[in-house]
């Protein structure tokens, strides 16, 4: 089994990056697909915000990131729904005012130190039993909810107007989504950081989107790279003593980058 | 008896100055292929979301189906073709998987889709001639045959009010004769009511139970052999006013 082949502290850590390399794509797949990919960043840094929040109210980082993030999401989906052409600009508000409010909130509760870092930049060589648990739950409603839209995400994603006059919620299946990526957001966090989680959730679909012959065999191919990122990235961690966070999105990137040299060849050729 | 689509002193402004449609009054029955012509920036496509509710009148009524237009948008009886429609999305959406997504609000939230779904999807492939490329990209077609896709997508969907806004924009001259032929075939097999918005007619014409032509208005609504200096000839003065 694959998990025989680490060492024992290792498993939870390894359960960690194959939950989170599948669930990260699978929900950027439709960010993507939608010319939405720079949402996993704002989300990212609102949740930021909210793990500060938490530090200062004495509240769990991961719940308050949860809810700030929610929120958040809840509120740009909702205002770029109604006025399209202010969605790229409000995302660009929510971003860097979630990670100067961030900033600003641990400042003030004294909490610029490792645990804080930890949030940012990822520790999954820390996560254990009962961690573990919260980030498989938020990941079986994350990947269980787009199971259940999956074609109704899929009829708006293709063509949002027709979908609407077809008889689907558009802003209902929208604000699902938005929802779907804060809750990925927050179980991606102490995997690969706030601020790189978004690069796990777009890079491996940019790839998959290289080879695919399908819609179905693009949203699997991509998440079946994310599961090799986070894993190879986190195995590079361990033997090189590198922080996982970095190594997973550079294993992406670089799968990506043999990706476009293959398909190079193969025009050539 | 009730109309299928009834549009009673209907106005519509985009913002304080730009108005867009006023006292519009607009009577369709089921089974009619009307066509909605007019110049560009006459507010035939305002015309038309304003008919499926997508946008909502500043004043006077839109009813589809004798409910209000915007309530009717839920219950999935209308197929929608926007103008320059075109798949949004980077990834390789095969003719099946476009056509399968015109059934959404029909299929089951969770599992593949339904037997009838499934022969639905196929039969609408075969109908619009793409049954040989049923499993290659979208993306890989010609604009003719992306067009067909769209509309077996629409087909898929059971509707019974078909919507299309300019589908033969870029699309060659062949492929304009098809479309209007398969559209012709389908009110008369089905009974299904077409609305049809384009400035170049000319495919479709023989087919047209009636013309509306909208400049700002309804400028003029009734059979096209009723028009025929307008309709036939663009030189004439007045129909290039209207035409634009």
């Amino acid at each position: 089994m694959l998990l025989d082949l680490f060492p024992e502290f290792l498993r939870w850590p390894v359960l960690t990056a194959l939950v989170v390399g599948a669930a990260a794509p699978a929900i950027g797949f439709f960010l993507v697909e939608r010319q939405m990919s720079v949402v996993g960043d704002a989300i990212g840094h609102t949740a930021f915000a909210g793990v500060a929040l938490a530090h200062l109210l004495g509240l769990n980082p991961v719940a308050t990131a949860v809810a700030v993030s929610v929120l958040a999401a809840a509120a740009v989906e909702t205002l770029r729904t109604r006025n399209r052409a202010a969605g790229d600009r409000l995302l660009a508000l929510l971003l860097y005012t979630g990670l100067a409010l961030g900033m600003v909130l641990a400042s003030v509760a004294r909490a610029v130190n490792a645990g804080l870092f930890a949030f940012l930049f990822g520790s999954i060589l820390t996560v254990d039993g009962p961690r573990f648990a919260v980030v498989g739950c938020l990941a079986g409603i994350v990947l269980g909810a787009l199971a259940l839209l999956y074609r109704r995400l899929l009829a708006v994603t293709i063509d949002d107007e027709a979908a609407r006059a077809a008889g689907l919620p558009v802003l209902r299946v929208n604000l699902v989504l938005a929802t779907l990526a804060a809750l990925t957001v927050s179980l991606a966090m102490q995997a690969v950081g706030l601020l790189l989680i978004a690069a796990l959730m777009v890079v491996p679909v940019l790839t998959s989107n290289l080879f695919a012959w399908s819609v179905r065999s693009s949203l699997l191919l991509a998440m079946g790279l994310g599961l090799v990122a986070s894993l190879g990235g986190l195995t590079i961690a361990y033997f090189a003593n590198l922080p996982p966070g970095g190594t997973t999105v550079l294993t992406a990137v670089a799968l990506y980058g043999l990706a476009l040299l293959f398909q190079g060849l193969l025009r050539r050729g | 008896m009730q109309a299928l689509v009834e549009l009673r002193g209907v106005e519509f402004a985009f913002g304080r100055f730009g108005r867009a449609l006023s006292n519009v009054n607009l009577r369709v029955e089921a089974g009619e292929f009307v066509a909605i012509a007019g110049p560009n920036g006459g507010g035939k496509t305002t015309l038309l979301r304003i008919i499926l509710g997508l946008l909502r009148p500043d004043k006077g009524q839109a009813l589809l189906f004798g409910e209000p237009a915007h309530r009717v948008l839920a219950q999935g009886r209308v197929a929608y073709l926007p103008q320059r429609a075109r798949v949004g999305m980077a990834a390789p959406i095969t003719v099946r998987e476009l056509v399968a997504s015109g059934r959404a609000s029909r299929e089951r939230w969770l599992g593949p889709t339904s037997r009838h779904g499934r022969e639905l999807v196929h039969q609408s492939v075969v109908e619009v001639g793409l049954r040989d490329v049923i499993d290659r990209p979208v993306a890989q077609l010609s604009g003719g045959m992306q067009q067909r896709a769209f509309l077996a997508r629409m087909l898929a969907a059971e509707p019974e009010l078909l919507a299309l806004d300019e589908p033969t924009t870029g699309v060659d001259a062949d492929s304009q004769e098809r479309l209007a032929d398969l559209l012709a075939g389908l009110q008369q097999r089905h009974r299904v009511t077409i609305l049809y918005i384009s400035h170049e007619f000319g495919a479709v014409e023989r087919h047209v139970h009636r013309l509306v032509l909208v400049r700002g208005g309804i400028a003029f609504d009734g059979p096209i052999s009723q028009l025929p200096q307008l309709w036939h000839d663009p030189s004439h003065a007045h129909g290039r006013e209207l035409l634009g």
